[in-house]
């Protein structure tokens, strides 16, 4: 194909397609958000809230899938949200190790989804069906407009929630004692956060898959605090990394036909390899 | 000097004194037609997860009062402190918050965590932050509070670190970010939670000076304190934190007390 047409000629191409279009839109609106995010999860040292939800997306997704309900979010998006409630109280109890119930949650999740799609499956094609959900390979080019308007509002409420709450999300993340001590409900904030984090994995798992949506969160604010010295910069910034690589990573896999979530994760990983260097480069 | 830095008159003084010694009953009614205190803890009962710690602990802070709060590791000092800034439940007893003082009208000086260490965040946006109780519901920062940050940032001398990178700074700077911050919280009321852990000798010394400076221009002071040589030497009150009797009562009457010689005070 390349040899027949330039890469601008394939791309043009492509892009009359609307669910080529469908991709670009719901994939850079699901990079800002969980760009922004991403943020005050890594300071907060809650990335592994994200990775532990992206499991428990998976044992959802794999119920209904069996149970044969048409509109999944149905039954994803209320698990991976109670899970995120469930993973906040239990990480803010000191008896409980939240580490060890977070991996239990999440590899358990795991695991009785593989089996539940097995034992019940009437698909031919289990390995096929298991992949794509966990890494995200195609049901991101058969998205239906209703799928991507449902993205647009969550995303410009989640965007909108993050603005408006921003400078208490700020205090919550930086210093949760002194925000609390002043009055602000630190534990709502935290609930908030996790809860929004529940919505973006499930919007997420159509564009990346439930292994990589980590990397969706984590990659692009690491990238930003190697570089800039201030909160709002590290937002800015990540954002800015996130959406480009999502961009980048969605064009390149329909130009050599790559899986669309790992080529978007590729990207992110090549822009903190890049912002290491320059931050090196600043520090000197 | 004490009474000096109280500004109240000797007779008052001695009266909230006497009742501060444990003496509960004789202390309810001892209130009757005086000023009410910053802050009254009756009875309290300290712990967590339902397990008191310290028990029967009655105290009052007054307006331009230094208090620390001094005591074994576990003792409860901690705890104590975490009450009074509404972060901990209170197991038993009562405070009321007087003359004033608002509930969460308290500048609260944390200790650092390890989430602070590599946080990007530039001395401005931390300082500002300290303003957010004066939003009220309002999203964002209006010109009243960038003024009062911009206020305590000079008055704290970090006015030039504005934009400087709060990771970057030394401890001693960053106390005094977290100086400011607290600042623009409360005018009133500073909580100190050991806060010249992990400074150097001298940078402790400034700090301390800070500390007593802004008790003099009249903020009230509560620290939790290791280092009982300058509670002695800085605080005008002290609360000695036990499980089942504790201290409080002027420097004055510490240092006469077993507690003190107990720790062998005598020598230092």
């Amino acid at each position: 194909m390349s040899e027949t047409m330039s890469i601008v000629e394939t791309l043009q191409f492509y892009l009359s397609y609307p669910f080529v279009r469908y991709a670009l839109i719901v994939g850079t609106l699901i990079a800002l958000c969980s760009s922004l995010l991403g943020v005050t999860l890594v300071l907060k040292r809650f990335s592994y809230i994200g990775d532990g939800l992206s499991h428990v997306a998976f044992g959802a997704l794999a119920i209904a899938t069996v149970l044969d309900i048409s509109n999944t979010s149905i039954v994803v998006m209320p698990v991976t949200v109670a899970a995120a409630i469930l993973i906040l109280r239990t990480g803010q109890n000191p008896r409980v190790h939240g580490d060890a119930a977070i991996a239990m949650l999440s590899v358990g999740s795991l695991a009785v989804g593989y089996l539940v799609m097995n034992l019940f499956s009437t698909s031919a094609n289990i390995s096929g069906d298991v992949c794509s959900t966990l890494f995200g390979s195609t049901s991101i080019l058969t998205l239906t407009k209703a799928e991507v308007w449902l993205c647009v509002i969550m995303s410009v409420i989640v965007a909108a929630v993050f603005i408006l709450l921003y400078n208490r999300i700020f205090a919550v993340t930086f210093d949760e004692n002194f925000a609390r001590a002043a009055g602000i409900r630190a534990n709502a904030y935290n609930m908030l956060i996790a809860v929004i984090t529940a919505v973006i994995i499930v919007l997420a798992m159509n564009l990346v898959g439930s292994l990589l949506i980590s990397a969706l969160v984590i990659f692009p604010a690491l990238s930003a605090m190697r570089v800039i010295q201030n909160f709002k910069g590290v937002v800015i910034y990540s954002a800015v990394i996130s959406v480009l690589c999502a961009l980048a990573g969605i064009v390149l896999s329909i130009l050599f036909s790559t899986p669309v979530g790992s080529t978007i994760v590729a990207a992110d990983i090549a822009a903190f390899a890049v912002n290491c260097v320059v931050g090196r480069l600043i520090k000197r | 000097m004490e009474s000096k830095r109280h500004g109240t008159d000797r007779g008052k003084r001695k009266a909230l004194e006497k009742a501060w010694n444990g003496c509960r009953q004789g202390y309810k009614s001892g209130n009757g037609g005086m000023r009410m205190p910053y802050i009254k803890c009756e009875n309290l009962i300290l712990g967590y997860e339902g397990t008191p710690v310290a028990e029967n602990i009655s105290f009052m802070v007054d307006k331009g009062d230094y208090l620390c709060i001094v005591g074994e590791n576990g003792a409860g000092k901690s705890t104590l402190m975490k009450t009074l800034l509404g972060l901990t439940p209170l197991m038993g007893g009562s405070i009321t918050y007087g003359d004033g003082l608002k509930a969460h009208e308290i500048g609260y000086l944390p200790q650092q965590t390890f989430v602070q260490k590599d946080f990007p965040a530039s001395v401005w946006e931390i300082v500002l932050s300290g303003t957010l109780p004066k939003c009220g519901r309002r999203p964002f920062f209006h010109k009243e509070q960038k003024q009062l940050a911009e206020e305590n940032m000079k008055r704290m001398d970090i006015w030039d670190l504005k934009k400087e990178c709060y990771r970057n700074l030394s401890g001693g700077q960053q106390q005094r970010v977290l100086l400011a911050r607290a600042l623009c919280a409360s005018s009133r009321l500073l909580v100190l939670d050991e806060p010249v852990t992990g400074l150097d000798p001298k940078v402790t010394a400034e700090f301390y000076q800070l500390i007593e400076d802004l008790n003099k221009e009249g903020l009230t002071i509560i620290m939790v304190s290791h280092d009982i040589r300058a509670a002695v030497k800085y605080a005008s009150h002290i609360l000695h934190v036990e499980k089942e009797k504790s201290f409080i009562g002027t420097t004055k009457e510490y240092v006469k007390s077993d507690f003190w010689k107990e720790l062998g005070g005598d020598l230092a």
